[in-house]
């Protein structure tokens, strides 16, 4: 009677016990979460040897189509919003683009781009963009008449 | 319901069967693994409760055992099937609190059925029922799983399900009492001769689908505008509008059918959720404004909300009078029995409370698992609730971050109602405890939601498929197919 009580009470401990330990490998493991989860080991030497940032992270957004072709805009970590509004970071006078447009945001060490509900669309490369989409380098973006391309 | 069979043969976005094997581990085995865990600690109970009900044991719980195996074991399959890279702890857990309500509901119905006996009188349980529910709530939580390929398809009906949650929300309102109503409030529909549901139970997940999608669409406009005061930003009052209009509705609603708990749940998710999208806390604020004043009005005008508030200061200044503190100090006795280990399951008398087997049920695992279980069980609700916050955060779509963080604080807010009220932390509201009380409406929507969450997880784990490059066009990219749509002014 007082075995099977306390029997009870350790094997439904055992149960939460085994949960946390996958939440744990989960933690250690990075098991295709991809969200960065800044980790311990990579501590202070490693930043030093390869700089501030990993080395192909995008600095710059370039217009290399359209009416503003040449533009340059350098990045850091707040998200570009791009459309015919006036507080856009990238404002577009272009018929064919919506006032809020797309959205560029930086996620861990990648860029995405979201299509804001506009009109005629935001195509990544070929490819229409219905989600956020992970931006590599060197990969036109097309808004409207107007085309932009991370760079390094 | 069912397509036509070609349908499903066609390639789609969720189908995964061609797929090249990937790095990314999909964690099966070890939900197969807990879920067997699961189903022994539930037929262990079982067996406790028979044997210290001093019973032989009977062929029925063979039946439970094997119903509740055969039933976790489809929904098993499914997920390997549909959510291959979904969560794996999501779905043990569910199945361990559900397993867990049912040997609950099972105790009290063996302890009712002796007590109705003993009066002579006649006694059906609620335990077939419940297992009953569990069954259509799994193969709801199946057929979810099978059409809901991509949870953002969800966000395409945000306003349609708006409506309609608010619409199942109002309807038992208007209906009348004999239709509606049980126990004070008016939740029910009954349909005569068939089971009664509560549509508001299926209402909120589809508040909180609209919701979601409706912070997603109006984000920019939340986080650009506002003016700043002491300190905190302002948000404009006309963007807020939609929003408060649906949330006074379903609150002045759930007021008018007396359901205290799910208003509660709906403001409290709607909150949160708005922190979620605009990381400002001054929309908590605000919000926590107009609660407090609803509080005060409904302490003021409603009957039923000054005698719980009584109970809550003291349940024994009134024990046994009509709309009293019995329930609440039954449950205090109940949990001080339980003590630090428990009585044992099936050993305590977990059945003196009113509603041992739905609303108070925490009490009645307080008092036969002890402080120990108790903290266990909630530990196991933490498990879930971080798993599906933690499915919220890595999936990339903020949609999916705003319904599964949604989804996931919904359950735990649940469960803090829940106990809160069990314990005398908070007054009683009478909501249900996830999956663990009797009640076919609230399990059903609960498996809903956990396939919902499943969806959203399985997203987020889902490696990227490798964009096929598509025949090459030297057209250049700035004129590429240009579709040229009259803008709308």
């Amino acid at each position: 009677m007082q075995l099977t009580r306390v029997g009870f009470l350790v094997l439904l401990w055992l149960f939460v016990l085994a949960a946390l330990r996958v939440v744990r490998s989960d933690l250690y493991a990075a098991s295709g979460l991809r969200v960065s989860i800044p980790s311990f080991r990579r501590g202070g030497g490693k930043k030093d040897k390869t700089g501030k940032r990993p080395a192909r992270s995008a600095r710059h957004l370039v217009v290399t189509h359209g009416a503003l072709a040449g533009t340059r805009i350098s990045l850091d970590e707040r998200p570009i919003l791009i459309g015919r509004a006036d507080d856009s970071t990238l404002v577009l006078d272009d018929d064919y683009a919506s006032t809020r447009h797309a959205r560029l945001s930086l996620q861990g060490n990648d860029w995405y781009v979201e299509d804001l509900g506009s009109t005629n669309g935001t195509y990544l490369d070929r490819a229409r963009v219905t989600a956020p989409l992970r931006v590599p380098l060197g990969v036109p973006i097309r808004i409207g008449k107007t085309v932009i391309e991370l760079r390094s | 319901m069912s397509t036509p069979s070609g349908q499903s043969d066609q390639p789609s976005v969720g189908d995964l069967a061609a797929a090249p094997p990937s790095k990314v581990p999909t964690k099966r085995g070890v939900e197969l693994m807990l879920l067997v865990f699961a189903t022994v600690l539930v037929t262990g109970a079982f067996i406790l409760v028979q044997g210290n009900q001093a019973q032989e044991l009977k062929p029925e719980i063979l039946f439970y055992a094997l119903a509740y195996l055969a039933m976790f074991g489809i929904a098993h399959v499914v997920v390997r099937k549909f959510a291959p890279y979904a969560d794996p702890l999501i779905l043990p857990c569910v199945a361990l609190l559900n397993g867990l309500g049912l040997v609950m509901i099972y105790r009290i119905d063996l302890a009712k059925a002796a007590a109705a006996e003993r009066a002579a009188s006649a006694f059906s349980g609620s335990a077939p029922g419940q297992v009953m529910f569990t069954a259509i709530g799994i193969v709801l939580f199946s057929v979810f799983l099978y059409f809901l390929r991509d949870h953002r398809m969800l966000s395409r009906y945000g306003y349609t399900l708006g409506l309609v949650g608010l619409a199942l929300l109002i309807l038992p309102g208007i209906l009348p009492a004999s239709i509606s109503g049980a126990g004070g409030a008016k939740v029910w529909v009954r349909i005569p001769g068939l089971i009664g549901l509560q549509p508001g139970e299926f209402a909120k997940i589809m508040l909180f689908i609209f919701f979601a999608s409706f912070l997603v669409a109006k984000r920019d406009l939340f986080m650009n505008a506002g003016r700043t005061f002491l300190g905190l930003e302002l948000p404009r009052l006309r963007d807020l509008g939609p929003l408060l209009f649906a949330l006074a509705a379903s609150v002045g609603v759930l007021a008018l059918e007396k359901d205290l708990g799910n208003s509660l749940l709906i403001f409290g998710v709607v909150l949160v959720l708005l922190y979620i999208a605009t990381e400002r806390f001054a929309w908590v604020l605000i919000g926590l404004i107009p609660f407090i004043a609803a509080c005060v009005v409904a302490f003021k005008l409603l009957n039923h909300v000054q005698q719980r508030v009584t109970n809550w200061i003291d349940p024994f200044s009134n024990y046994s009078g009509a709309g009293g503190g019995y329930q609440l100090a039954q449950s205090l006795f109940g949990l001080g029995t339980g003590g630090i280990f428990g009585t044992g399951l099936g050993a305590g008398r977990p059945e003196l409370v009113p509603e041992a087997n739905s609303d108070f049920i925490v009490s009645g695992i307080g008092e036969e698992l002890g402080f120990i279980g108790l903290a266990a069980l909630l530990l196991i609700y933490l498990v879930l609730t971080m798993r599906g916050m933690r499915s919220a955060v890595a999936v990339r779509d903020t949609f999916g971050k705003l319904l599964g963080g949604a989804l996931a604080f919904s359950l735990a807010w649940q469960v803090f109602v829940v106990v809160g009220g069990a314990t005398k932390l908070i007054p009683e509201t009478g909501l249900t405890t996830p999956f663990m009380s009797a009640g076919g409406s609230s399990l059903l929507a609960n498996y809903i939601l956990v396939a919902i969450l499943l969806r959203i997880s399985d997203a987020a784990r889902r490696p990227k498929s490798t964009p096929s490059r598509p025949g090459v066009q030297n057209t250049p990219i700035s004129q590429a197919h240009t579709v040229m749509v009259e803008r709308p002014s």
